[in-house]
């Protein structure tokens, strides 16, 4: 599995969305889902799933699935 | 982006007097064009007191609103289809509540604020967090409490979060100890409203007489001493009795309020809150509300750069404070450093509206 499908299914899991939803657009707030309860959940899981830990200003500044693609780079986590 | 988030990428406490003033005047003097343009309400309030239109080249010459026109009225400047968090306070004098409605922007602005403000004292890794609370509050998501948004900005500092209490406001004693044990050789996070700090953590861990130890805990807690009137506890009594009982150094109570985003006042090593670069205190007389001078008790009144969704930018407070000095502290901040000594009397902030609940 590449980077981006095990990111995909970070994001369908710890949001309980579908992963045909997880797409670059998708925005923190946009949906009920991902407010700011399940982004914690998120956070963990993506700590845990690629076994990093974000710093705070990565947690604030994930606010789209692009966006965590971009930081997760800053992480060594090529896509 | 807008251009406001420059104010972000400049270390919180490094502006000098000159240089915070000339932002803090400009900003607010805009906001006051924005929320008249789109506040019905708040234009009316401008009219009304002859401000409206007019530009001010002095932190201390705007006019504040009180901050309990928030319990009576909606203010907002966004459509309500632009609404994305409604926040209220605890309401614990009287049964109404602030309600305060936030936008995509402006909610972003709390956030970042508060990151950088909390980043200053703790540091930019993400540390082993304990909450003094019950994840109760954090479960009624679109409308939360006060504690509930606090414990939610806060916790993006931390990882591994453990809610202190369960669903009945008892210590999870066990899961604690187990907690202490994990990161016993890593700087812990804890967070909680002063109060529950008090009352469900430390006079709990007391009374059970159980021992532990918190040298490399940093403990950030606000929401005053109200609840905590018949303990007769302030601040460096709390500070001085949690280091005796626990070893913990670090403890940082933080003033603000849920009607003023980004005005979040940090408390220092020496004892004072100090003002980030995006707000600023004043202290004025109740009698004639002329600005205090440094070290003269007045009434708090607060001033934010950040709040576009809602006309919260200049605010008076229900506190009493001092405010010591400006970039002098000998923490080595810059900006205007105070401590909060108390509530106006009720006679003076109550209208005729209010006292009948008494």
């Amino acid at each position: 599995m590449n980077n981006t499908d095990r990111l995909r299914r970070i994001f369908a899991e710890a949001l309980n969305i579908k992963i045909e939803t997880v797409i670059d657009s998708l925005e923190y707030n946009s949906i009920p889902e991902w407010d700011s309860v399940a982004h914690m959940s998120l956070v963990a899981a993506i700590d845990d799933g690629f076994d990093i830990m974000l710093e705070t200003d990565d947690v604030i500044d994930m606010s789209s699935f692009a966006k965590a693609k971009e930081i997760l780079g800053k992480y060594d986590v090529e896509f | 982006m807008t251009e406001l988030d420059q104010i972000f990428n400049i270390p919180p406490y490094s502006l000098k007097k000159d240089q915070k003033q000339a932002i803090i005047v400009d900003h607010i003097n805009r906001l006051n064009s924005h929320h008249s343009e789109n506040c019905e309400a708040y234009k009316r309030i401008r009219k009304a007191y002859d401000t409206y239109g007019k530009r001010q080249s002095k932190i201390e010459d705007f006019l504040s609103i009180p901050v309990g026109l928030f319990k009576d009225f909606e203010l907002k400047s966004i459509k309500d289809n632009e609404i994305i968090k409604t926040l209220t306070s605890s309401g614990t004098t009287s049964s109404k509540v602030s309600r305060i409605f936030l936008d995509k922007t402006t909610s972003r602005y709390q956030t970042k604020a508060l990151s950088i403000i909390v980043q200053d004292f703790i540091g930019s890794r993400r540390l082993p967090m304990l909450l003094a609370d019950t994840q109760n509050v954090i479960k009624d998501r679109r409308l939360f409490s006060a504690r509930g948004a606090g414990i939610l900005g806060m916790a993006n500092f931390g990882r591994d979060h453990l809610y202190l209490l369960d669903s009945e406001l008892k210590l999870k004693v066990n899961d604690l100890l187990n907690y202490i044990e994990k990161y016993k050789n890593e700087k812990i996070l804890i967070f909680g409203f002063t109060y529950i700090v008090w009352l469900n953590l430390y006079e709990e861990l007391k009374r059970k007489n159980i021992d532990i130890n918190l040298e490399n805990a940093i403990l950030i807690h606000s929401g005053g001493w109200k609840k905590l009137a018949d303990r007769q506890i302030d601040n460096t009594a709390f500070k001085n009795r949690l280091h005796d009982a626990f070893g913990i150094t670090k403890i940082h109570n933080f003033y603000g309020m849920v009607e003023q985003v980004g005005s979040v006042f940090m408390e220092c090593e020496f004892g004072y809150f100090h003002s980030p670069s995006f707000s600023e205190v004043v202290t004025r007389s109740a009698d004639n509300w002329a600005p205090k001078s440094f070290g003269e008790e007045g009434v708090v009144e607060v001033l934010s750069i950040l709040p576009y969704s809602y006309p919260g930018h200049v605010l008076l407070t229900e506190d009493v404070g001092i405010i010591y000095g400006e970039d002098d502290c000998k923490c080595g901040r810059s900006g205007r450093y105070f401590r909060i000594i108390g509530r106006i009397p009720k006679a003076e902030i109550r209208g005729c509206s209010d006292t009948y609940e008494e």
